[in-house]
């Protein structure tokens, strides 16, 4: 209760059994006691009789006291003879005003006494009583403050994902960490056509309920213009024109929205003015530029839009300024820098998430008792490293094989396509193999075939990128063995012609081109599959061999 | 990348055997031995031999790049007229070199003493 902009009223009591009546100033928020036919006059705060009732001690008489003061004017032609102020603690807080005795007679010394006594006694009361109302007063506001932000909060956490999408070759991860007074972070994801998914990351402007409102509108608009609209940039045009007219004075928001294609790997974004995403790649961290004005400043704006390739093992971050802008106890900013350098350090091999990692990173930050002054959001989305989410293409094995159901596996392995990485391939499915009974004779002729098939899965399949690596299944049916190999080039090794050592020799065919021929001719069977992300070659050697030589 | 893939060291065996280079192969015969293995043949045919033998008895890897390198050096030693012949190849590696008719272009033998030996009169 701020006391300097109180009006101050008089106000009437009766005391006693109506033989005086007795007048209190008390500030005008103070409910009355007991209605008075006398109107209460008002004390300017700036009126010096303020001052004067503060430090007199004792009874004045009214009558008597000359200032220029108008409430003092007011009080004699309402007929007060005596007015004793009620002060504690050196502050005043009331002024009880008496009218003329009903006797007509003056008022005694006793009177006077009494009247003293009973204010000084009173003061300490009537402060009381003001400040157990200014407090019910604070909790109520308290209360309805601690009402508006669970409104707020409820609407934001409402309408923010409950679940992250799934995406085959790909992770996703949000993070929202509310502050206490909630601010305007909010994301979203999307289905679009073709297996594309949008992703929004914004912030309104000005924090409770009113941003929460602004958010859900805005989240409405975008999810309404994403389905219409192909293109980032046409999307948050379209929603910077639906929300300019509604959106309340000196709020807006910032923005960004992306567009993935899973498949190839590219995303299209737009951006509104939001903090600029950061890509992370295998040099470093690069901010992910667009121009465009925040939604609902402007009519008419258009929208920057720009496109990157993210490749196997590439994450994207989307965040909000609660990230950035967090204080340490030195009141140092989190910044920019600092983040995109963390970002370029979380390396692929990094212990943890990125979002783990960045929120271990701001802890670390800021400090033990921290007051978090915004929202935080974090939002990554990390492309795999090519491992498969998925088997490769089914392979049909012979009956003779034992095929059918009978297939067990006995070891499931992994390499980077990087050259030579074939005989890590090979010692490995030979070590299985000898544990699965495979004939000694025949071993020899499993490891030049595993290691061909190898070979040609790192270069024809994954174009020798480390980061794809060729995932090898070991199967045991009893009979056989089946190794299955899978790269993720999704077409076959292109056929070349059956090699003809004299043409090679005289220079009509490439001294190459060896590969598959090994192959076929080390195994009892050979069967490939192929879908439209994988291709698998599967080698089978029965375990015992029939007339085999070798 | 492990650092050794192939060591080629050359020798030419005296007295009788005179007119042979030997070239000694240790280790892979891969896609990543074509420099080590085309330096040790330039330097086998500095000295004009007859014939080349290559000796594998201390290889435990030859996979389809390696042929490859392998027919090279055979297109090479025919061009210039040279007999190319190899040794102490693994039962496997003989099969490798029957199915893909290398042997039926260079002889193979058990070893480097019987290679010398037999192909000297040759």
């Amino acid at each position: 209760m701020k006391r300097g902009k109180n009006r101050w009223r008089l106000w009437r009591t009766v005391l006693g059994q109506g033989s005086r009546e007795a007048q209190v100033i008390a500030p005008a928020t103070e409910e009355r006691v007991r209605s008075t036919e006398v109107p209460a006059p008002e004390i300017a705060p700036n009126d010096p009789i303020l001052a004067y009732f503060q430090n007199v001690a004792g009874i004045v008489d009214v009558e008597k006291l000359e200032l220029d003061s108008p409430a003092l004017r007011e009080m004699k032609s309402a007929g007060v003879k005596m007015a004793i102020p009620l002060v504690s603690q050196g502050e005043l807080i009331g002024v009880l005003n008496l009218g003329p005795r009903m006797s007509q007679q003056e008022y005694s010394a006793d009177d006077r006494k009494l009247l003293a006594d009973l204010a000084s006694q009173t003061a300490p009361a009537v402060r009381l009583a003001q400040l157990v109302r200014q407090q019910q007063a604070e909790a109520q506001e308290r209360e309805r403050i601690e009402q508006e932000l669970r409104i707020a909060r409820l609407i934001q956490q409402t309408l923010l994902p409950k679940v992250v999408p799934q995406l085959e070759g790909w992770s996703i991860a949000a993070h929202y960490q509310p502050a206490r007074e909630v601010g305007g972070d909010f994301y979203d994801f999307m289905e679009l056509e073709d297996g594309r998914l949008g992703i929004v990351v914004g912030d309104v402007t000005d924090k409770g309920v009113p941003a929460a409102l602004v958010m859900a509108t805005t989240r409405t608009i975008l999810r309404s213009a994403a389905q219409r609209f192909d293109s980032p940039g046409e999307v948050l045009q379209r929603a910077n024109d639906v929300l300019y007219p509604d959106i309340p004075p000196n709020m807006f928001v910032t923005c960004l929205y992306a567009i993935l294609d899973p498949e190839s790997g590219v995303l299209r974004y737009a951006n509104a003015g939001h903090d600029l995403p950061y890509r992370r790649y295998e040099e470093g961290a690069q901010e992910l530029r667009a121009r465009g004005m925040p939604l609902g400043l402007m009519p008419g704006m258009a929208y920057e839009e720009k496109e990157v390739l993210l490749d196997h093992g590439d994450s994207v971050l989307f965040y909000s300024d609660g990230l950035v802008e967090a204080h340490n106890p030195e009141r140092e900013m989190f910044g920019f820098p600092h983040l995109q350098a963390l970002i370029g350090d979380h390396g692929a091999n990094s212990e943890g998430t990125l979002v783990e990692f960045l929120l271990n990173e701001l802890a670390k930050f800021t400090g033990e008792g921290w007051e978090q002054e915004d929202d935080i959001t974090l939002v990554t989305l990390q492309r795999s490293e090519g491992v498969m989410s998925v088997d490769g293409p089914a392979v049909s094995s012979s009956e003779e094989a034992g095929g059918g159901e009978n297939w067990r596996t006995l070891e499931r392995l992994s390499v980077p396509s990087e050259p030579g990485n074939e005989r890590e391939a090979m010692e490995k499915v030979a070590e299985v193999a000898k544990q699965a009974g495979l004939d000694p004779g025949r071993m020899e002729k499993l490891k030049t075939a595993v290691a061909e098939a190898t070979m040609n899965a790192m270069e024809h399949g994954n174009k020798y990128r480390a980061e794809v690596p060729v995932v090898i299944e070991v199967l045991s049916s009893g009979k056989a063995l089946s190794v299955r190999i899978t790269d993720q080039g999704g077409s076959p090794v292109p056929k070349s012609e059956v090699p003809d050592l004299e043409a090679k020799l005289e220079g009509l065919q490439t001294p190459r081109g060896w590969g598959l021929f090994l192959i076929e001719s080390m195994v009892d069977e050979m069967n490939v599959a192929s879908d439209e992300k994988h291709h698998t070659v599967e080698l089978v050697l029965y375990l015992k061999g029939e007339g085999d030589a070798s | 990348m492990p650092a050794k893939h192939l060591e080629a060291s050359v020798r030419y065996p005296p007295g009788e055997r005179a007119g042979a280079a030997v070239i000694e192969l240790r280790g892979e015969i891969d896609g990543f031995s074509q420099e080590a293995l085309d330096a040790a043949y330039a330097e086998a045919e500095s000295r004009d031999p007859d014939i080349i033998l290559l000796n594998f008895s201390e290889v435990d890897y030859i996979n389809s790049t390696g042929i490859a390198l392998i027919v090279g050096l055979l297109a090479k030693a025919r061009a210039s007229r040279r007999r190319l012949l190899a040794c102490g190849l693994s039962d496997h590696y003989v099969e490798i070199f029957n199915i893909t008719r290398l042997s039926d272009f260079m002889s193979l033998f058990p070893d480097e003493e019987s290679a010398l030996t037999k192909s000297a009169g040759a």
